[in-house]
């Protein structure tokens, strides 16, 4: 998995049944120091994210096995919201304490 | 399989349901000598292992099956490394011409 | 599948119940072509279960997860490489390669 920041969301009035009613944000992989890093991809969201939140998505056929995601056409999925990033030690990002 | 280094830990506690109970953790990507790369991903933890140490994992959809609830995850710690014996690097040598 | 040359293996007491009682060898995949034969310059973790493979074996490798596991029998094995044969000689072109006790030798042509 790879973090993320939520950016936007996408609404595509055409697209496959298989992925009808579903969410899809558009977000921004970020490194553990949360620094932008590669392209922005479309995930599908099934934890309920919102915009700017921290995010954690798999890729691939893995993005299949959340039950918003089974038996669709799906390659990436939101499957958690951050709270908080330890690394080395260091709590890098604490939800709780960001400022609204 | 790949080698890395456990460098920390991620907390979420809205998530898929399949991973409430498992740990998710911050590995920095390593070769087989233990030396970084730089690259680094967050992987679900099957084996017990901690800050520091140096593990084994899997990728894609061959790490959701690591853990009996089979969650969307795209990388399972799946051992702990207690060594390493290479007889040869792989430097791109001819071994026949 | 594909030709790897065994170059080392890993130990590891904790692991997942997949891979108990299960060999752990690193391997390096030949690059083959007409003038020459070279290992890559990356190596591999393969999961080897019942063919006695050591180092300086040149080896098949399946690098799949689905059909890992069946060749394991266990569905809840998390694997994607494994050795499924050693090899013991490789025709390329009109030229015959005998591989025999980690040795790579030319045996003549068809």
């Amino acid at each position: 998995m790879k973090f993320a920041r939520v950016i936007g969301t996408v609404v595509a009035t055409q697209k496959d049944d298989g992925i009808s009613h579903r969410k899809m944000l558009l977000i921004q992989p970020i490194s553990s120091q949360l620094n932008p890093t590669g392209d922005t991809h479309v995930a599908i969201d099934a934890v309920g994210a919102g915009f700017d939140e921290i995010v954690l998505f798999a890729s691939g056929s893995s993005a299949r096995q959340t039950v918003t995601t089974k038996d669709t056409p799906c390659d990436c999925v939101i499957m958690a919201i951050v709270d908080l990033i330890e690394i080395d030690g260091n709590i890098v990002y604490d939800k709780s304490k960001q400022v609204l | 399989m790949k080698p890395a280094r456990v460098a920390g830990r991620v907390m979420a506690t809205r998530k898929d349901e399949s991973l409430i109970g498992q740990r998710l953790l911050i590995l920095r990507l390593t070769d087989w000598n233990g030396y970084e790369s730089g690259d680094e991903l967050v992987a679900v933890d099957a084996v017990g292992s901690g800050a520091g140490e140096f593990v084994f994992f899997v990728e894609s959809r061959d790490a959701s099956v690591a853990l009996s609830s089979n969650p969307p995850v795209d990388a399972a710690i799946v051992g702990i490394i207690d060594g390493v014996a290479l007889t040869e690097e792989p430097d791109g040598m001819d071994v026949y011409r | 599948m594909f030709i790897a040359k065994v170059i080392g293996h890993v130990w590891a007491t904790q692991k997942s119940r997949g891979l108990e009682g299960k060999k752990l060898l690193l391997v390096s995949r030949l690059k083959i072509s007409d003038s020459k034969i070279a290992l890559s310059r990356e190596t591999l973790m393969a999961v080897c279960d019942k063919i006695d493979a050591g180092p300086g074996d040149y080896v098949l490798i399946l690098d799949e997860g689905g059909s890992a596991r069946s060749i394991l029998e266990d569905k809840t094995a998390p694997v994607r490489t494994i050795v499924v044969g050693i090899v013991d000689q490789v025709e390329c072109g009109s030229r015959i390669f005998e591989m025999r006790d980690g040795i790579l030798e030319e045996r003549g042509t068809r």
